[in-house]
């Protein structure tokens, strides 16, 4: 219990020792510290905004899945209306195409039975002169009855 | 320590005794007879040398530990501190124990001083660490350190106290080297004439010049019994703990040697107090911080005039 010069030279251990942890220590050791909290401060915002990133990206895709689906069916709907036309069209071409076809077979036919008619109206004269002069024994100037005979044809 | 060849009171007289080096004047006596013929510096054997010694001297174990102690403070701290600084990964090992001190430390310090000061809080921390430590060497058993200092040194009646804060040099000289900044720090943001206001016209105010005049010794007479009691208190309180632990531990030591049941009795008692003694070490070394803190932040308040 005695007081000496321990109390001096435990003064001056004291400040050099609070010296060299002022020094050498404190700052040192704090500032690692403070940098690692802001690290940490920024890894976890980092990982933060990347959650939402990610959140956006889902949302963008799922979006984009909707928007390709309705085009899709869009497209496809599109594409059965224009089906249906071509068949349509196809039909009616085709309805027309055997309209004319029937049409130009009938105007065939038509002029087929004229020039038969023709023919006939043309052989009719002779035939019947022929006829004429069997009956009557003898031969019939068919000049003499043209005019008769051009009505029996026109007749026919 | 051979108990039987000693008195109880000679074991704890010899415990409580420090490794003093001094200025021995000549013709000094120890045990009746003079030692020396002529004034030097020598190791005290006796009470009689310490005493006349007087100031010259110096407790070598107090320093002894005291600067061991810091020393290995100042190791382990400055290498966490590099460590940390060049490995930016997470803490390991003792790096981890090392930032939970700083970061108490940090916490406490802001949690009471608000000024700007570089140094409060790596004071804070080498007094918390340092004085903890100090307090640690109390858990050691008693006998075991000034033995075997005994033994390696060959001198049985070597003093060694192992416990630096027992010694209330050590705890004052912080102390009052802590009332020293107090002082400086308190002129340094006040400056002197503030600092002298802050002793003269407070508690007591009058703006009647003449009544002032009277009141102005009255609060200067408090204000300095007040100011002179921080650092006083601080290092007692500290002294006071460690001292009273320490000489409790010297009684169950001394039970050791009287008989088989005693000493059983001693080693459950010695178990007990060594557990609630971790207590009041790290409890005596954080109220020293804190207060250290206190008195700082004190020092750099300035009051509002009245």
């Amino acid at each position: 219990m005695n007081i000496n010069m321990t109390l001096i030279g435990q003064s001056i251990t004291f400040l050099v020792f609070v010296w060299f942890c002022m020094k050498f220590v404190w700052p040192v050791i704090r500032k690692a510290m403070d940098e690692r909290t802001q690290r940490i401060t920024d890894g976890l915002a980092a990982a933060e905004r990347a959650q939402k990133d990610l959140g956006l990206a889902q949302d963008r895709v799922a979006q984009q899945l909707r928007e390709a689906k309705t085009e899709a069916a869009a497209i496809v709907e599109q594409a059965n209306r224009r089906a249906a036309q071509i068949v349509d069209e196809a039909k009616t071409k085709a309805r027309e195409e055997g309209d004319r076809i029937k049409t130009a077979a009938q105007a065939e036919v038509e002029h087929e039975m004229n020039r038969a008619r023709e023919q006939l109206r043309a052989q009719v004269g002779a035939l019947a002169v022929a006829g004429a002069s069997r009956i009557l024994g003898k031969v019939v100037d068919a000049s003499a009855h043209r005019e008769l005979v051009d009505q029996l044809a026109a007749e026919l | 320590m051979s108990a039987e060849a000693q008195t109880s009171q000679g074991y704890i007289k010899h415990h409580l005794t420090n490794m003093t080096y001094g200025k021995l004047p000549a013709g000094s006596y120890c045990d009746g007879e003079a030692v020396l013929a002529q004034d030097g510096w020598t190791l005290a054997h006796c009470d009689e040398q310490i005493d006349a010694m007087g100031f010259e001297a110096v407790h070598l174990d107090s320093m002894g530990w005291a600067i061991s102690l810091g020393l290995l403070f100042s190791f382990l701290f400055s290498r966490m501190a590099r460590k940390a600084a060049a490995n930016p990964g997470a803490p390991t090992g003792w790096q981890n124990l090392v930032e939970m001190i700083v970061e108490f430390i940090d916490s406490t310090v802001n949690d009471i001083f608000h000024h700007r000061n570089k140094m409060v809080a790596p004071m804070a921390l080498t007094i918390f660490t340092w004085i903890f430590l100090m307090n640690l060497m109390d858990l050691f058993p008693v006998d075991w350190l000034p033995h075997a200092a005994a033994t390696i040194s060959g001198n049985e009646h070597l003093y060694l106290k192992v416990v630096p804060t027992t010694d209330p040099n050590v705890t004052l000289g912080m102390s009052f080297t802590i009332f020293g900044l107090m002082i400086f720090f308190s002129m340094r943001e006040k400056g002197v004439l503030g600092f002298v206001k802050e002793l003269t016209l407070h508690p007591f105010h009058s703006s009647n010049t003449l009544v002032m005049l009277v009141l102005i010794p009255i609060n200067l007479f408090l204000e300095a019994v007040a100011l002179i009691a921080k650092p006083i208190s601080l290092g007692l309180r500290l002294f006071g703990n460690m001292y009273a632990g320490e000489v409790i531990f010297i009684l169950i030591a001394i039970m050791f040697g009287s008989g088989l049941v005693m000493g059983v009795f001693a080693g459950v008692l010695q178990w007990a107090w060594a557990v609630f003694h971790i207590l009041v070490i790290s409890l005596q070394a954080f109220v020293f911080t804190v207060l250290t803190v206190v008195y700082m932040a004190m020092a750099h308040d300035v009051q509002e005039e009245h």
